[in-house]
């Protein structure tokens, strides 16, 4: 059942540490609930398997520092050396 | 930093000057998003700004761009369009810049109609300087420069742009982030003087001394004060007090000032040519 709701699905959800400021507007507005916080309030993703690819977090981000990559995309998943460790 | 957007952003100036949670980038995002859907060529393109925290946008945009005075955005974007027509101009203002001091500018080229996209970052407050109040900010609030709460009516520039005969008028929030693109796509495509107010969020100087310390809370209230066209006309004055109406407002077509101006250069040169024929019989 859960399968047929959540057709879309996300292949991954980066987030660029370097560019987020740590708003809180994609968690506190992401329908499924997909996105959780580490102890210094940065996005991590918490359940990749209930993000249904919405975007809204992507079109809310100020920074664009969230970035959704679709099953059915071909892009590449992050660079390796693009997220700054913190 | 997101990929899809990356072309159109000067990398080396980021990350922006906006606090957390600004929603002049969310904006700016919309903005980028609706360039990029309506086919126009950035080469063909100036972005014009003018002061403020909104007006930054124009430096870290990729394009040809303009940071001009105080409030004057409007008025070097009426040079540049007037001066070369072919280019596509846009203007990406606050709304201090385009409603307080640069007002008679906003009214007087929507009476021309000449061909701007005018995007209006409203956040009600001046950022830049610590959060005055500024001729949008609503009713009741509290902010640096009106401590017991703000006394004055807030302007609706929707209303004064349709008003003074604009073409194209839409108002759309940071919430609704998904219309931000295709209010400011149909702007840029519209032949004529098109307005697009977007309510964004202040959550520093605004959203703190209100009661809404944190972002998302500032997104909250702007979704719980933003109400529908076709809502808000089954409401009445007093229900619709402080409440935001979002949609598309007007969508026409009028006779652009400088396509005008062009057939007006070729009438006069047509007839120039005539007179020069006279004087030779």
């Amino acid at each position: 059942m859960a399968e047929t709701l959540h057709k879309r699905k996300a292949k991954a959800i980066n987030i660029y540490r370097k560019a987020c400021k740590a708003c809180g507007i994609c968690i506190a507005f992401c329908p499924s609930k997909s996105l959780g916080t580490d102890e210094l309030g940065y996005p991590v993703v918490a359940n990749l398997d209930t993000c249904t690819a919405c975007n809204l977090c992507v079109d809310r981000c100020p920074d664009l520092a969230i970035e959704i990559i679709k099953e059915t995309d071909n892009k590449p998943e992050k660079k390796g050396d693009e997220d700054g460790k913190k | 930093m997101n990929r899809m957007y990356e072309d159109y952003y000067r990398m080396d100036r980021m990350p922006t000057i906006w606090c957390p949670g600004c929603g002049n980038g969310i904006v700016l995002n919309g903005f980028i998003e609706a360039f990029k859907n309506s086919g126009l060529d950035r080469k063909n393109t100036v972005i014009v700004s003018g002061i403020g925290c909104s007006s930054r946008s124009a430096l870290y945009l990729d394009f040809d761009t303009i940071h001009t005075t105080h409030g004057r955005a409007i008025s070097f974007a009426t040079g540049i369009k007037q001066s070369r027509p072919e280019l596509n101009v846009v203007v990406l203002t606050g709304d201090g810049d385009c409603s307080a001091i640069g007002g008679n500018h906003l009214i007087h080229a929507a009476r021309r109609n000449i061909d701007l996209t005018v995007v209006c970052y409203n956040n009600s407050t001046y950022g830049m300087t610590n959060g005055q109040y500024s001729p949008t900010t609503p009713t009741g609030s509290i902010t640096a420069t009106s401590m017991y709460g703000f006394m004055e009516s807030p302007f609706d520039l929707c209303k004064l742009v349709e008003a003074a005969g604009a073409t194209y008028v839409a108002r759309t929030t940071t919430f609704h982030a998904k219309m931000i693109p295709m209010m400011i796509k149909n702007a840029l495509l519209k032949k004529g003087f098109s307005f697009v107010d977007c309510i964004a969020q202040c959550p520093t100087y605004f959203g703190r001394k209100n009661k809404m310390s944190t972002p998302a809370d500032m997104m909250k209230w702007i979704r719980d004060s933003s109400v529908n066209k076709k809502t808000a006309e089954t409401m009445s004055e007093s229900e619709l007090a402080g409440k935001f109406v979002i949609g598309e407002f007007v969508n026409k077509e009028k006779p652009e000032l400088t396509a005008e101006y062009t057939k007006l250069v070729e009438r006069l040169k047509l007839k120039e040519k005539e007179g020069a024929a006279y004087a030779k019989v």
